[in-house]
């Protein structure tokens, strides 16, 4: 091997190593904002956060104390509204998607899944904005639920799906061959076996709607009174960072980090929850096979 | 199946009877309902957006794509160009940085990253995505700004300050902000679909370019990225039409100014922003018309960008499958 | 292909015994691990230059491990280490110092399933030499000529040279493979099971190939076909699995002497089909 294969035979060998530490460097950058977001939302939220700040209504700029108890209500209505409507249609719609692959409406589900998702939250608003409170003529709880039904359906429909076809099809076949029908089968074997796949679902359509702000500023529209009436608008955690971080107020700010402590909390514990379900499913169905 | 059991009851409106009888039709016109209201979502919004959106078409026509008069106090009239460049200019710089770095995550997650690392890290790269984004936005206005971004701004334009594209004077929320969030909350989608289109190349591609002695950089940069080249590019894309519709963090970042410059260290805005800001103060029928009428290219973008996106993944498998049958 | 050998105890000695021939390769007590696994158990041969030598044995006896060790191609298996040394020319292998990427350079191999890159046929004969810094268009188009048509390819793809190396039948793309393979002049060829996911006349074409590359190169050949380790072959190799479920090579020998006159009982049932 002469002089000038060795020398390019140490370059290759150069670029080699500076090319993958590259990409060890790359993924480092990629997972230092992740740390440096919660590490800031604990430094600057933490201070904040006592028992008032959970049962009280917002005060006042100026005013010291008060809290958020007024999003958590809204937020726990427009979720649960959200979720009475996602999960019967998601979970339904994710067995046709499982179960008819091939049919034409099938195919359409799953490619009508993908273009729900990619659609951005703010258009969805506009269109629950259009659809009911333009009628209605005001913003209203009922309508920032709908919106996050909208958000939450191609998450739930996904889920289902992809833990339906992790289910063996020994398993299905086993309940036909027994004479069980289709729907008794789907019901008593597939949806129960799958159920973590729903469950795994519904907590990330949970985390992902929860925090949505974009939509709720043209259907909640936000509220700084308790509110439980679905007629009236309400407001939601996000919603409330939102207002609180871009007025001019320190001690607004410090709220805007408080809340966002309790969000963050929230999302981060139903994605921890709904990995390890997925991760126990795993486990479950390698040791059927 | 039933259908086999009872053959003897072979007349259709028997079969009919019995199917109903086991509940078996019921159960599939719910599935097939569900499925079908999913579907009208769908075409419900682009319906919505169109019908809500007549006024303006009707006044403006497709001008609208091309003007940049945004004057709802005294001429009532409206162009949407300044936000259309808005987020077309936040969204490529965003993909200028978030590409080589979720790409090259990706690599070491498929690749490199020895087992016990792997899935802890891909985890931490999807609760990036978990992150909400009105939390991106308070740590961007609050955290990312001050420390990161006006000091590149700061510097780019003391040392490239004679390009109209780095023209001050600089602020703190300014395009380049926006692009720079933005990039963040892309790296977990693009890195995410990456890693999967990586592990879904056969090993036997790997093994024949390791068998002639390429080194590892060289097997993932002549073999898998070739390889992957579809499936990345619908990453990409997807990772784009995140970046398009992303509305609260940008909002909280790019100042909100209808800024004509070319200047990325000034405010400006992006279509998702500028419906967020003035969408409830929108006081006449037009006014509303107009917002609602960039909701509708909003929803056009994205559309087109999933259909792309979904067509490039797919052919990716398309191919594995047919090599893994050959 | 006359026999020189005599019946001797050891297999090692075996070998060595015979004359006037280059050794290219040796396997020194050779044992793989996968993790605490032991794969393959001690295994010794001697390699001679420009000869066939088959590796033969029932699925899961550590043939293909085996195989793989040769050019340390293992050793992208997390957790695979091994025991023992490989020499080629004389040198080791198996050290700290020692450029994998050269030694793969040096030792070809051919995959049991066809895997031509996504690229033209040109590119995927040239991909080696680029490699190694060809990069002149002449002198690559020469290179892919000559490999093509050592190969016995060149005639059926010289007009379609920009054609996708899919494009082609399983056949000529194993044969693009080795096309592959022989064109940075490796010295030598691994092949593991090459002609077992293909037709007859492929398979065919393959072991003529085989026969017509022998005269510049040293191939080891791994095949669960024993017509073929018979046809083609100078050497063979018989593995078989132990008690500890670990791969050990019970006989090694001329190729006549292991399909006519074996040693041990077990390649006896083995070749002559009375195995398991």
């Amino acid at each position: 091997m002469n002089r000038f294969s060795a020398r390019r035979q140490n370059w290759r060998k150069v670029i080699n190593i500076v090319m993958l530490s590259f990409t060890g460097l790359a993924t480092l950058l990629v997972v230092t904002p992740l740390i440096w977001i919660i590490g800031y939302v604990i430094r600057e939220g933490l201070p904040a956060i006592n028992l008032q700040f959970f049962t009280e209504l917002p005060t006042p700029v100026g005013v010291s104390g008060g809290g958020i108890a007024n999003a958590l209500v809204g937020s726990l209505m427009t979720v649960s509204l959200g979720l009475i409507i996602a999960v019967p249609v998601g979970t339904l719609a994710g067995v046709y998607a499982a179960t008819h692959p091939d049919q034409p409406l099938g195919t359409l589900l799953r490619f009508g899944t993908d273009v729900i998702s990619g659609v951005p939250s703010i258009v969805m608003g506009i269109f629950a904005y259009t659809l009911i409170v333009l009628p209605q003529r005001h913003f209203s709880a009922f309508s920032g639920g709908i919106v996050l039904a909208f958000i939450m359906v191609p998450t739930i429909v996904r889920s289902t799906e992809e833990m339906i076809r992790l289910v063996p099809n020994s398993l299905r076949e086993g309940s036909l061959a027994l004479g069980a029908a289709e729907w008794k089968t789907s019901l008593s074997v597939i949806l129960p076996a799958a159920l973590n796949g729903v469950i795994t679902g519904v907590m990330l359509a949970i985390a992902r709607a929860a925090g949505e702000a974009a939509p709720m500023l043209f259907t909640a529209f936000g509220n700084p009174f308790m509110n439980t009436d679905f007629n009236q608008p309400v407001s939601t955690l996000p919603h409330m960072i939102f207002v609180y971080a871009i007025a001019p107020y320190d001690d607004w700010r410090a709220k805007a980090w408080a809340t966002a402590l309790v969000l963050i909390t929230l999302v981060l514990l139903l994605n921890v929850a709904a990995r390890l379900l997925v991760w126990w499913r795993g486990r479950l169905f390698k040791s059927l096979k | 199946m039933n259908a086999e059991l009872h053959k003897d009851q072979s007349s259709f409106g028997a079969r009919v009877r019995n199917a109903w009888q086991h509940g078996d039709r019921l159960y599939r016109l719910l599935l097939t309902v569900a499925a079908l209201l999913v579907m009208i979502l769908v075409i419900g919004i682009g319906y919505e957006l169109w019908q809500n959106s007549a006024l303006s078409r009707q006044a403006f026509g497709w001008k609208f794509l091309i003007t940049s008069d945004w004057d709802p106090a005294l001429n009532e009239t409206f162009g949407a160009l300044p936000f259309i460049l808005g987020t077309l200019i936040t969204s490529f710089i965003a993909l200028l940085a978030a590409i080589p770095l979720g790409i090259g995550t990706a690599i070491f997650l498929a690749e490199l990253a020895p087992d016990w690392l792997r899935e802890p890290l891909g985890f931490l790269v999807e609760l990036l995505a978990a992150v909400p984004s009105v939390v991106y936005g308070l740590w961007g206005l609050f955290v990312y700004i001050p420390v990161f971004v006006r000091p590149s701004a700061e510097f780019l334009n003391k040392s490239l300050g004679f390009l109209p594209l780095f023209e001050g004077p600089v602020f703190g929320p300014s395009r380049l902000a926006a692009g720079l969030l933005l990039a963040i909350m892309v790296f977990p989608t693009i890195t995410a679909i990456s890693r999967d289109v990586f592990r879904a190349i056969p090993n036997s591609q790997r093994e024949a370019a390791m068998a002639m002695g390429a080194t590892r950089w060289e097997m993932i940069y002549q073999v898998l990225i070739p390889y992957g080249t579809s499936g990345l590019l619908g990453a990409i894309i997807l990772g784009l039409g995140r970046a398009l519709g992303e509305t609260i963090a940008v909002t909280m970042v790019i100042g909100n100014n209808l800024d004509l410059s070319a200047s990325l260290l000034r405010p400006g805005y992006t279509m998702a922003s500028i419906i967020a800001n003035e969408f409830t103060e929108a006081t006449f029928d037009l006014y509303l018309n107009a917002l609602i009428e960039i909701g509708l290219i909003l929803f056009a973008m994205t559309l087109l960008i999933n259909i792309i996106a979904r067509l490039l993944i797919w052919r990716v498998s398309q191919r594995t499958k047919a090599e893994v049958r050959a | 292909m006359q026999s020189p050998l005599q019946i001797q105890t050891s297999l090692k000695e075996n070998i060595l015994d015979s004359e006037n021939q280059n050794i290219k390769m040796q396997i020194e007590n050779l044992s793989i691990f996968y993790r605490d696994f032991r794969a393959v158990a001690n295994v010794s041969m001697t390699i001679y230059a420009k000869k066939i030598v088959a590796i033969i044995g029932p699925s899961g006896c550590g043939k293909s491990t085996l195989l793989r060790s040769f050019n340390r191609m293992n050793d992208l298996v997390s957790g695979s280490h091994i025991e023992g040394q490989v020499y080629l020319d004389g040198e080791p292998l198996y050290e700290r110092n020692v450029d994998v990427v050269d030694v793969r350079r040096r030792i070809g191999m051919v995959f049991q399933r066809p895997n031509p890159f996504p690229k033209s046929i040109y590119d995927n004969v040239a991909y080696g030499p680029r490699l190694y810094g060809v990069n002149r268009k002449s002198d690559l188009d020469e290179i892919v000529e000559r490999s093509l048509k050592q190969a016995a390819l060149w005639d059926e793809v010289k007009n379609k040279l920009h054609q996708s190396g899919l494009s082609i039948s399983g056949g000529q793309q194993q044969r693009l493979c080795i096309a592959r393979a022989i064109a940075v002049q490796p010295e030598v060829i691994l092949m593991d099971e090459p002609a077992s996911a293909l037709d007859p006349i492929s398979t065919l074409k393959i072991e003529e190939l085989m026969h017509e590359i022998v005269k510049d190169y040293t191939i080891i050949i791994v095949t669960h076909n024993m017509q073929q380790a018979a046809r083609v072959s100078n050497y063979t190799a018989m593995m078989m699995i132990d008690e500890q479920r670990a791969g050990r090579m019970i006989e090694f020998n001329d190729t006549n002497i292991i399909f006519t006159n074996p040693k041990d009982k077990r390649t006896e049932d083995y070749v002559t089909g009375r195995f398991g």
